[in-house]
């Protein structure tokens, strides 16, 4: 066995060991390698943001109890009902929906992008890790993140409105998939930026705009039809109307075609993601 | 069997500068091999390409007979790297930075862990390891790049520049520690370094890069043996107010009591001291200018720009 992993097996292996070539005659053990490395690199990223929980935690929890006591017991008590439900209720999926989003991608920006500036990337560059573990790695990352302020807000949501899940299995696929579509958004974007400015263009000129578009606060139902239509090329419709499903059991949108459409985005994202790492865009020479 | 096989590497950065043209090096599994060059003269640029960090533009590379093309990951995982410059998360403390890589390379936590506490303390950094790195001094930086590059005990250590920044005191004790590695455990070392010196007290083998192409090789005692001259700096008791004639020998003032001299290959200093001796000129010390390998390495370097004869 390689010594690496001869290593691992061996309890012992304290001090520097034989390099004979005899040693490293057998071939690596790639899967237990990459099983370690993926181990790794998720711990590395929940230290992270576990490390630095006052910028990364508190503040979209705090945030989503603003939107929660704003929109939803203060102006949301004037508000009729939507889609039949009480106006706090509509919105709390939204909100849970927009903190995995931004969760999600600003995990995997801020951290991909931090190691490229700093170059420790290189420490996984040098090491026989794939390329495939090292975006799943940052993906669970970012996954972790997002699903746990997702979490906390859902929480925090409890003392404002009294919605259960109707569909848990889907409230939860839906968070997980958006999540994971979100987190490989961040890696692509991390890959290509080049200033800190670059890693913020996004979240802040992309994403939140087209999450307050995408039905957080209402029902498409409600717009003209060329709003309705133009809503319809708008991803994050999908993901926060199916997640709405889950939890009202009731979407502008077919379920499958939410599922579809955020599986479709993962395929494509995943691709570039991987096409890119392969080629060593924005981190080799 | 070679640690390292070069063949044809070249590198060519943005379609027009050619950083590497197409070099072949050998380097022998168990050598301490030293690669010198002046700055820009692609040094960094094949360590890049070894170690996986920078693509090459055409060109074999094998480490222990693994292509880094077709089997990338068994080439790797034979390969610790020192870069030149700092590339650790400087928020992580010492103990995690190399905890992490030994994940990337797949060992267990636990083993991990009883490595990482051996080579950190054999690298004196034990007690720092909780310490977030940007809080090390200089030289402690450097000695966790080589800790974090120990950890998964590659066959083949490289260093970029090692001691850059690090004073005489820690450059000797890691002097030893990689002597030690060598001999004592078999692993093969490849350095650069401008402390040239450094490469004379450490390595066996040596090839001189410059503009991009690999300008001499051999072993270390080899290319002295062919260095033309060597300069020796000299305290003489008593002042001539000129400086002595004594060929072969060129000789030339300095300061009070102090004087330099050229000695031609192939003179001795016996013949030297005879001649001084003749002219009533005493001699209390004796040093060399230089080392022997940095007069070599200037000279070579200087005719190739045609500065020099």
């Amino acid at each position: 066995m390689s010594q690496t992993i001869r290593n691992e097996a061996s309890e012992d292996a304290v001090s520097l060991t034989d390099t004979t070539a005899q040693a490293h005659a057998e071939p690596l053990d790639l899967m237990a390698i990459n099983r370690i490395a993926f181990q790794t690199i998720v711990r590395k990223e929940i230290r992270r943001f576990a490390r630095i929980w006052v910028q990364t935690i508190v503040p979209p929890s705090i945030n989503a109890v603003l939107y929660m006591l704003i929109f939803g017991s203060l102006i949301g008590s004037r508000i009729s009902d939507m889609d039949g439900f009480r106006y706090i209720d509509f919105i709390v999926p939204g909100i849970i929906m927009m903190a995995v989003i931004i969760n999600s991608y600003s995990n995997v920006v801020s951290s991909f992008f931090s190691s490229k500036m700093q170059n420790y990337i290189e420490e996984l560059l040098v090491s026989p890790v794939s390329n495939l573990t090292i975006v799943i790695g940052y993906v669970c990352g970012g996954m972790a993140r997002g699903l746990l302020v997702g979490s906390l807000v859902a929480l925090v949501s409890l003392f404002f409105s009294e919605i259960r899940p109707v569909h848990p299995l889907v409230t939860i696929s839906v968070a997980v998939l958006t999540s994971m579509m979100f987190s490989l958004g961040g890696l692509i974007n991390a890959v290509f930026a080049k200033s800190f400015d670059d890693i913020s263009i996004v979240p802040n000129f992309i994403l939140t705009p087209l999450t307050y578009l995408g039905g957080v606060f209402y029902s498409i139902s409600m717009l003209p039809p060329v709003w309705q239509t133009l809503s319809m090329f708008n991803p994050m419709l999908y993901m926060i109307n199916g997640f709405r499903y889950g939890i009202l059991g009731t979407s502008d949108i077919p379920i499958w075609t939410s599922f579809l459409v955020i599986l479709i985005f993962i395929a494509l994202l995943g691709t570039i993601a991987m096409t890119l790492l392969n080629r060593g865009t924005g981190i080799k020479h | 069997m070679n640690a390292l096989s070069i063949a044809g590497l070249s590198k060519t950065y943005g379609g027009n500068v050619h950083a590497l043209k197409g070099i072949d090096l050998d380097v022998p599994d168990g050598d301490f091999f030293a690669l010198l060059g002046p700055n820009g003269a692609g040094k960094s640029t094949a360590i890049g390409i070894i170690s996986a960090l920078v693509n090459k533009t055409a060109g074999k590379v094998e480490v222990f007979g693994h292509d880094i093309d077709q089997e990338p990951e068994a080439a790797k995982a034979s390969i610790g790297l020192v870069p030149q410059e700092f590339n650790f998360n400087v928020f992580e403390p010492v103990l995690p930075t190399v905890l992490n890589v030994a994940g990337y390379n797949g060992i267990s936590r636990k083993v991990a862990l009883t490595r990482a506490e051996y080579y950190l303390k054999k690298l004196d950094l034990w007690d720092k390891r909780k310490t977030a790195s940007r809080q090390l001094s200089g030289g402690m930086k450097r000695r966790l790049m080589i800790a974090r590059a120990l950890v998964h005990e590659p066959r083949l250590l490289i260093l970029d520049e090692p001691t850059a920044g690090v004073d005489l005191e820690i450059r000797r004790s890691m002097w030893e520690f990689l002597t030690e590695l060598n001999e004592q455990h078999g692993t093969t070392i490849i350095l650069t370094t401008h402390y040239l010196e450094e490469a004379e007290a450490l390595c066996r083998n040596v090839a001189i890069i410059d503009g991009g192409e690999i300008v001499e090789r051999g072993a270390v005692s080899q290319l002295l043996s062919r260095s033309m001259q060597e300069t020796f700096v000299l305290d003489t008791r008593g002042n001539p107010d000129v400086a002595p004639e004594l060929p072969p020998f060129t000789l030339r003032l300095r300061t009070e009591n102090r004087m330099e001299v050229d000695v031609p290959h192939g003179h001795t200093i016996n013949e030297l001291f005879q001649g001084l001796s003749g002219q009533g000129i005493e001699i209390t010390s004796l040093r060399n200018k230089t080392n022997r390998l940095e007069e070599f390495f200037l000279r070579l370097v200087k005719r190739k720009t045609g500065d020099g004869a």
